[in-house]
This record gives structure tokens, C-alpha cells and sequence, in this order.
């Protein structure tokens, strides 16, 4: 007697405010996973980790285990983690190079780096069983779709649905800057992602990657007391590192409805329009020249004007283009996600960029940072606070106009609440049986 | 002023421990050299704390800042507080130069830290650089390595 189906979980998300079930319930998080994580584009890895033929590097696509590899053409392919044969895990280290072939390590099965059967020991026992008219005799199950983005790798796990630029349209402007801020116009993976574990639903983390009326409160603790330290020194200069990470924390409220959230459709969106807490960072000596000198001067300054804040890209993850940096919101139950914060290096820029990035990473990001660890109390309390009966549904009105319409891009005050609307929006939108494939519309 | 001994040295490496486990958080920031750093590589082995991640890399500011902030009416992490604790392997002298006035100790440590129902154990080994000032030993630079550095983390909230 489930208490959801995918047609009553979207009754769920109504427009000013979200069921509570919506973060609590087991159910509605295996729906999510069935449908959800199914229809849309989810972030895989990226292509640098990957580099050589042969190379892998495993990961979860929703709850889904998936193997990226780099296949003896050079493209890059994405794998359910799984033998066909007796669903043994193909691939255990979270990266290698399988050479030219994976070999199951159970009964020796063994499959291109494409997924394709290569061979099967002892195959006679196979003659006249049919296996070779089997799906499981086929090698090495691949997902839907595959989209290589300037080196970022999506997947969409269902064989039919939306396509990668009509899911993701204008927003991939985030991950242009991101890009184009390497004067060679592609990222490096810089080392192993910081991996942090919540114990809270997934969705609160992308909500509050928008949410612009939580820093100066939530971080006062951190950010405050950075700016009241450096005071108390007398404001030297130049300023401890902290100072530029960590005190625009502090900043009032009137910059952050000033710098304006952008929503496109599908469920993605940005903080950060007109400027972001990234915009007062020191330059970096020989950053901009090697800029001019790769896209002459006009351009370099454009590219490097553009310091939106965070891009959520629907359902989870998010950008921060000025800093190179990504994290991963991997949902592993109703309460568990698993945060995955990478650092990549614009090739070709000098690495105190990189460094600078890196800085960002452990002092925000981390399981040891002092700003990580409110962000995560705030969760995680809510996530107990939620299992409360008296009020069972969660607000997000702020700036809510009922007339709305999240298929049209936006640009509102910076404090709106509209992106987790538009978050909301997509993912009932995409709560759906997958689409039939293209060939029955062409039936008719 | 004569230099310390290796049990000078030793002794050193508990009391700083202790500090910590007590939470004399302002005695312990008065260990270091105002040029140090507490590294707490993500990668195992790592050898660059500044290109890649760490979980921490801090100089003396965001040590203050740490240490300032557990105190802090706000914040809501440590509320309620969490407590820490060192269990220490003999703590070895790998290097002992005198006229270089540097030492060098590498310490194998069970670190506990607790906080609520919650108590997660970490098997770390803290490696010391060492100094002296007017005869007292100081802390030039500390870096602390996780046993699992690659795996997943809820927070870590105090200092291992």
C-alpha cells in the first residue's frame, strides 16, 4: 500500500510551498530516483579525470552505480557499473585504466570499453542456450544518452526524453564563463573532490546553493567574527586570505537583492547578475595578460566581468564559474546525500588561481570547515524538524507571484525564493513516466 | 639557554594534545610560530597543499578565527559543544638538529571527537615541526594525516 505513485508525489510541490514528504519520505526518494533522476541530464564527471584510452572513473548517476570510460576511440562512454552475466560490479576503484577490456573478476566475462561482450570463457556452454538473443548477452549495459560539454559529462539514464541543449539551454552560459576563463578554453580536474556527508535530504542542499538571506545569519559566526578580528588588527594589509573567502559572507541584505537571481526553464537558475561575493577578489599577476593574449583584450574583459555566484544546474549540482569549482549533491536516501566539491584548472592560467580556488574549496566546502559546519547543522535540523506533525508543509513564498511562469527566463531581486520554485516546477515536471520513443510520434 | 632534549620534545607533543582535549583552545593557539600552518591533506601522500584540496591548510589568522568562533554566542554548530580526545603512540624523533633549531616528531594518534549521540574515531599521525623561542618550544608547522582521508565525512568540528 505505497502511500505515493509518481502521479500523487507531484501533488506534493504546490506553488508557494513543498509537502514536507518531499524531503522525508523513503518513497517519494525512490520515486525520485525511478523517474526523476531517469528523464533528466545529471552531471557524470568530468573528462580530465579520464583522460587516456582505457581510463575509468566510477560514480552514482542517482542512485544508479556508473562506470565513465574513455573507449579505444577516444569518446568517452557511460556504463552501468554492473556484469551482465551476475551483476557484479565491473569496476571497484574509484579510478584506473582497464586497458583495452573490462574483465569481470567473478566468471571472467569480458567486454569492450564500449560495453560491447568481447568473450566469455568456456563459451560452448552457451551454444543453444539463446544467450546471444538475451539483453544480458549483449555486453555491458550503457545509459540513454551521453553529452560531452566542454569537457563536463552528462547523462540521461532514460533511452528517451528530453535533449541535452533543450534541458539545459541559456543556463550553459555559466559553464561557457567557467570554461572560457582558461585562456586555452578547457579545465584540468585539480586533485580528489572533498566528499562530505549530510544526513539530509539532497534537495536542501541545491535550495540553499540560491538562498541569499541565509549567509549573514547562518555564517555570522565565521564571516562575522572574520571582519570583527581583522579589526581588532587594525585592518592590515593586504588582507589575511580568510578576508576575501570568507567576510563577504557578511554582506547586507541590500547586495544581495541588488545582485539578482536569473531563473531559466527546466529548473535552473543563478545568484550572482550583476556582480557576487566573488567580485572583490585581488588580482592574480600575468592572469589577465595571458587572457588578452587568447581572446584579445575586449573579450578577455568580458569574460572576466562576469562573476555570477552559484548556477544550479536542475536537479544537482552547482557552478561557480569564477572560481572553477562544481559540487555534486548525490542523493543516497530520503535523509543521506553525499556532497562532492570539485577544483579544476583553467588551463593555461597561472596556478594561484588554482591555489585561490583550492583555498575556497577547504574553507567552505569542507567537513572540517567552520562555514560547512553551520551549513550542515541547518540541515540536518531541519531534517529532524520536519518529522514534526503540527505543520507539514515547508514555505518558499518569498517574492511569490502566482502568475509566474518558469518556462520564460527571469531576472529578479536577488532575495527571491523563485529558483527553488523553479526547482520545484522542474521536478514535477519531470516526475513522469519516460516519454515514448520519438518513432511512435512518427507512427501516426 | 640550552636545547631541549628528545623527552623535552616528547613531553611537548602530550601537553599539546592535552590542551587540545581540554579545550585551552587560547593556550594552544600560543604554541605556534606566526608564520605556521596546520595542513590536513585530502589526498593521501599529498605533497601540495595549496593547488589541490586540503581539508585544512590554515595560517595563523583562520586559526584565530577557529578558535574565536568555538566561543561564539552564534554559533550554532557547537551548540552544544563538542569535546575531542587523543590517545598517543611515544611520539618518534625523526629529526633532532640543534644547530638548525629544528625538530622533528611523528606522532601515530587515536583522535575522538563527540558531540550529542554522535562519536566518530580517527586514526591520524601528526608530524611536528619544532622550534625553539627563548628555550620554549614552538610549533613552526603541524600537519595532520587522516588514516581515511578519502572517504566521507560528516563534520569535524574541533582540532585532531
Amino acid at each position: 500500500m505505497p502511500a505515493y505513485t509518481v502521479e500523487t508525489a507531484r501533488d506534493l510541490v504546490q506553488g508557494h510551498q513543498v509537502h514536507r514528504d518531499i524531503y522525508t519520505s523513503e518513497e517519494v526518494y525512490r520515486l525520485e530516483m525511478k523517474y526523476l533522476f531517469r528523464n533528466t541530464w545529471v552531471f557524470v564527471g568530468h573528462e580530465s579525470q579520464t583522460p587516456n584510452k582505457g581510463d575509468y572513473f566510477t560514480t552514482q548517476v542517482g542512485d544508479q552505480p556508473v562506470i565513465q570510460v574513455r573507449h579505444s576511440d577516444g569518446e568517452i562512454y557511460v556504463l552501468y557499473n554492473r556484469c551482465p552475466h551476475k551483476g557484479t560490479k565491473i569496476a571497484i576503484d574509484r579510478q584506473g585504466n582497464t586497458g583495452k577490456f573490462f574483465r569481470c573478476p567473478y566468471h571472467a566475462w569480458s567486454f569492450k570499453t564500449n560495453g560491447c561482450l568481447l568473450a566469455i570463457p568456456l563459451k560452448k556452454g552457451y551454444q543453444d542456450t539463446s544467450l546471444s538473443e538475451t539483453e544480458n548477452g549483449q555486453g555491458m549495459k550503457s545509459v540513454g544518452a551521453v553529452k560531452n560539454y566542454r569537457g563536463f559529462i552528462f547523462a540521461r539514464l532514460a533511452e528517451n526524453g528530453i535533449g541535452f541543449e533543450d534541458f539545459f539551454g541559456d543556463s550553459l552560459s555559466s559553464i561557457d564563463n567557467m570554461v572560457d576563463r582558461s585562456p586555452e578554453g578547457r579545465m584540468q580536474v585539480a586533485g580528489p573532490p572533498l566528499r562530505y556527508m549530510h544526513q539530509c535530504n539532497w534537495k536542501m542542499l541545491v535550495e540553499n546553493q540560491t538562498d541569499t538571506c541565509h549567509p549573514m545569519v547562518a555564517h555570522e559566526s565565521s564571516a562575522g567574527t572574520a571582519v570583527r578580528l581583522w579589526e581588532e588588527m587594525g585592518n592590515p594589509e593586504p588582507r589575511p586570505a580568510a578576508m576575501q573567502i570568507i567576510a563577504p559572507f557578511m554582506s547586507a541584505y541590500e547586495f544581495f537583492e541588488d545582485i539578482g537571481i536569473r531563473t531559466w526553464p527546466n529548473g535552473h537558475g543563478h545568484t550572482g547578475v550583476k556582480g557576487s561575493i566573488h567580485s572583490d577578489y585581488d588580482a592574480i599577476p600575468g592572469y589577465f595578460e595571458a587572457m588578452k593574449e587568447a581572446y584579445g583584450e575586449e573579450r578577455a574583459k568580458a569574460i572576466l566581468d562576469e562573476n555570477r555566484h552559484n548556477t544550479v544546474y536542475f536537479p544537482n549540482i552547482m557552478v561557480k564559474a569564477p572560481l572553477g569549482q562544481l559540487r555534486n549533491f548525490i542523493p543516497l536516501g530520503a535523509n543521506k546525500c553525499l556532497v562532492e566539491s570539485y577544483v579544476y584548472h583553467p588551463v593555461g592560467a597561472p596556478k594561484e588561481l588554482t591555489a585561490r580556488s583550492a583555498m575556497y574549496n577547504r574553507m567552505i566546502n569542507a567537513p572540517t570547515s567552520i562555514v560547512g559546519h553551520d551549513d550542515l547543522e541547518m540541515y540536518e535540523r531541519a531534517q529532524e524538524g520536519l518529522m514534526t506533525d503540527g505543520l507539514e508543509w515547508v514555505n518558499i513564498q518569498r517574492l511569490y507571484d502566482p502568475d509566474e511562469d518558469f518556462d520564460e527566463e527571469a531576472v529578479e531581486n536577488g532575495t527571491t525564493e523563485r529558483q527553488m520554485r523553479n526547482q520545484f516546477h522542474a521536478w514535477a515536471k519531470f516526475m513522469h513516466e519516460e516519454p515514448a520513443p520519438a518513432q511512435a510520434e512518427a507512427a501516426e | 639557554m640550552s636545547a631541549p632534549s628528545k623527552d623535552d620534545l616528547i613531553d611537548f607533543i602530550y601537553a599539546e594534545a592535552r590542551m587540545l582535549d581540554e579545550g585551552r583552545f587560547n593556550d594552544w593557539l600560543a604554541l605556534w610560530m606566526p608564520e605556521g600552518h596546520y595542513w590536513m591533506p585530502l589526498d593521501y601522500k599529498q605533497e601540495d597543499p595549496l593547488t589541490t584540496t586540503s581539508f585544512l591548510y590554515e595560517d595563523n589568522f583562520m586559526l584565530r578565527l577557529r578558535v574565536e568562533r568555538l566561543e561564539g554566542e552564534r554559533t550554532f554548530s557547537q551548540k552544544p559543544k563538542s569535546r575531542c580526545h587523543h590517545v598517543l603512540n611515544r611520539p618518534f624523533v625523526d629529526e633532532y638538529d640543534v644547530d638548525a633549531n629544528r625538530f622533528v616528531t611523528n606522532t601515530a594518534m587515536h583522535y575522538v571527537e563527540t558531540r550529542l549521540d554522535e562519536q566518530q574515531l580517527l586514526a591520524i599521525t601528526a608530524t611536528h615541526e619544532l622550534t625553539t623561542v627563548d628555550g620554549a618550544i614552538r610549533i613552526a608547522n603541524k600537519r595532520v594525516d587522516l588514516l581515511n582521508c578519502d572517504a566521507a565525512f560528516g563534520n569535524i568540528q574541533l582540532l585532531p
